[in-house]
């Protein structure tokens, strides 16, 4: 951006700014300012007990030099195991309710009532964290995984049946016409005409939601819905941080290994 | 296409024979792993406790209605608490995630053999870990109260803008880096003139959509002790305040959704 004010040949080149209104940009960094000091004046911190706590932040790295396996090993691979099989399962069911609910929620293909009312079951399922949401489960369906389940299959209805019902809504309406042309029924149209065509995305989705569940299946453990949660945490409250070590390489290993599967089977749909 | 003879008349066929077996074998082996997992699920599940949820919903239902509104005023504290833990959260994990993107992107690193990788170890380990178990881990060693939540936030943030930042910074225009080059410009002209200016929009978006998503996370953080509304959510619970505890609720949905609305206002200026 050029200066034409100042004299020709002595003008200086400005970088454009990001935000192009002056007044607009001022007020956002002094309300960023502002922000910043009263938020950072009413942040209560115990330097004395942070302090305190840093030798065991030391202790806590140290622990992953060696991570210790062996001396919980049957718990750990007990909430290993299990948290794996309530991935499998929840994702299983999460997706079979998505699908009915994806197609509701689909603007080109559903009536308006049928539309909101599939909305607001996608919106209401967002708005929780699945750590409340399992909180409520366990209550209601008692300690273990099978709470866990319920939750991340109610939480992978907020995500899949949004994005799918989006990827729908974006589809080829030509494709469609032409199966309804040919005088296809209902479930003919669904299964000849959107079914392929949002395919590829489906199994994208079903991949990657796979994998944010084992994720969460590590935290629905903490409140008792079962998994490597719970594990987890009675290493941390007993501060056998080697053991906790263990734990968090595996799940980190475990999410790589499914990350690097979804892309390539991803790659290889696509 | 894949055609079956019937009597002398060829019939179209979705899948010729060999597809379908695959498809069919897919399906089975899916089945199969579903079942058996659900299976070891309901063998550790006290069935008579799931028969009996609609009874306790009710229940349940009955002592959170109606909400104790006078409790709101108790509130404002802790949710103030809770912004604070996202937006702080968001800041410090800006502050590392920026020069971690630019190690871990192709087209920045300084070294693709010994750097990259690190970077992108760094990514995702903290994207692996949840932020209530880094919280977890926090109240252990710093003690409970915001601070704990704070750097959870933080440390779970970094991989998530690290790699969206890293992937924008490999799609950037090379020709326009080249440019710049040209000039004769030094290694930190060529990020500050040819780089960031290309990556400014995205990573603004990619801040206030990680800041939307740690104001969700900010809230459950207190169940393990690391400050912010979660605490009031866990002793309420704890002391079956159930009335209370609706209103907490009511205050999460409405914080999470104006959240959600602030944050699609600013990315949809930005795009």
């Amino acid at each position: 951006m050029t200066d034409a004010s100042a004299p020709l040949g002595r003008r200086t080149w400005k970088r454009p700014p990001l935000i192009a209104n002056p007044m607009l940009r001022w007020a956002l960094v002094v309300g960023a300012a502002a922000y910043l000091a009263v938020a950072l004046g009413t942040t209560e911190v115990n330097w004395g007990r942070v302090w305190e706590g840093l030798p065991r932040g030391k202790k806590f790295l140290l622990a992953f030099a060696p991570p210790d396996f062996a001396s919980r090993w049957d718990a750990i691979l007990d909430g290993i195991l299990e948290s794996l099989w309530m991935t499998a399962v929840s994702t299983v069911i999460g997706i079979l309710l998505s699908v009915p609910i994806a197609l509701g929620a689909a603007r080109n293909i559903a009536p308006l009532p049928v539309y909101y009312f599939c909305r607001a079951i996608i919106a209401g399922s967002r708005s929780f964290q699945e750590v409340i949401l399992a909180i409520f489960f366990v209550k209601l369906f008692g300690f273990g995984p099978f709470a866990g389940v319920v939750t991340l299959s109610v939480a992978t209805i907020g995500f899949f049946a949004k994005l799918l019902a989006e990827d729908i809504e974006d589809m080829d309406p030509t494709q469609a016409e032409a199966v309804r042309a040919t005088g296809g029924g209902w479930f003919q149209w669904l299964n000849y005409a959107i079914q392929p065509q949002v395919l590829p995305r489906f199994i994208g989705l079903s991949l990657y939601r796979l994998d944010i569940n084992f994720r969460e299946s590590a935290i629905v453990g903490i409140v008792g819905g079962g998994g490597i949660g719970a594990t987890l945490n009675t290493a941390f409250d007993r501060y056998e941080f080697d053991s906790a070590a263990a734990i968090l390489i595996i799940i980190i290993a475990i999410v790589m290994c499914v990350e690097y599967t979804s892309g390539y089977v991803r790659k290889w749909v696509q | 296409m894949p055609t079956v003879v019937q009597d002398d008349t060829k019939i179209w066929q979705r899948r010729d024979r060999k597809r379908q077996l695959t498809v069919w074998a897919g399906w089975f082996f899916g089945t199969f792993i579903f079942v058996y997992c659900f299976k070891l699920i309901s063998d550790k599940t006290t069935w008579f406790f799931v028969t009996d949820a609609g009874r306790q919903a009710a229940d349940l239902g009955s002592r959170m209605m109606p909400p104790e509104w006078g409790y709101m005023n108790d509130l404002w504290r802790p949710l103030w608490d809770t912004i604070n833990i996202a937006t702080l959260g968001t800041l410090i994990a800006i502050v590392i995630a920026v020069p971690v993107a630019f190690l871990a992107a192709r087209n920045t690193t300084p070294s693709i053999a010994f750097v990259r990788p690190i970077a992108l170890l760094i990514i995702v380990s903290s994207r692996s870990i949840n932020s209530l178990i880094w919280a977890l881990l926090l109240v252990a060693i710093v003690g409970p109260g915001v601070f704990a939540g704070i750097i959870a936030i933080g440390l779970r943030s970094i991989g998530f803008v690290a790699k969206l930042l890293y992937e924008a910074i490999e799609e950037i225009d090379e020709k326009q880096v080249e440019a710049i080059t040209a000039t004769g410009a030094s290694g930190p002209q060529r990020l500050s003139f040819g780089i960031v200016p290309q990556i400014l929009p995205a990573f603004a978006g990619i801040t206030v959509f990680r800041w939307d998503i740690n104001i969700r996370e900010s809230t459950v953080l207190g169940l393990v002790g690391a400050g912010g509304i979660g605490l009031e959510l866990n002793a309420k619970i704890m002391e079956l305040g159930w009335s209370s505890v609706s209103v907490i609720l009511l205050a999460i949905l409405a914080t999470v959704v104006v959240s959600e609305w602030v944050s699609a206002k600013v990315r949809h200026a930005i795009i």
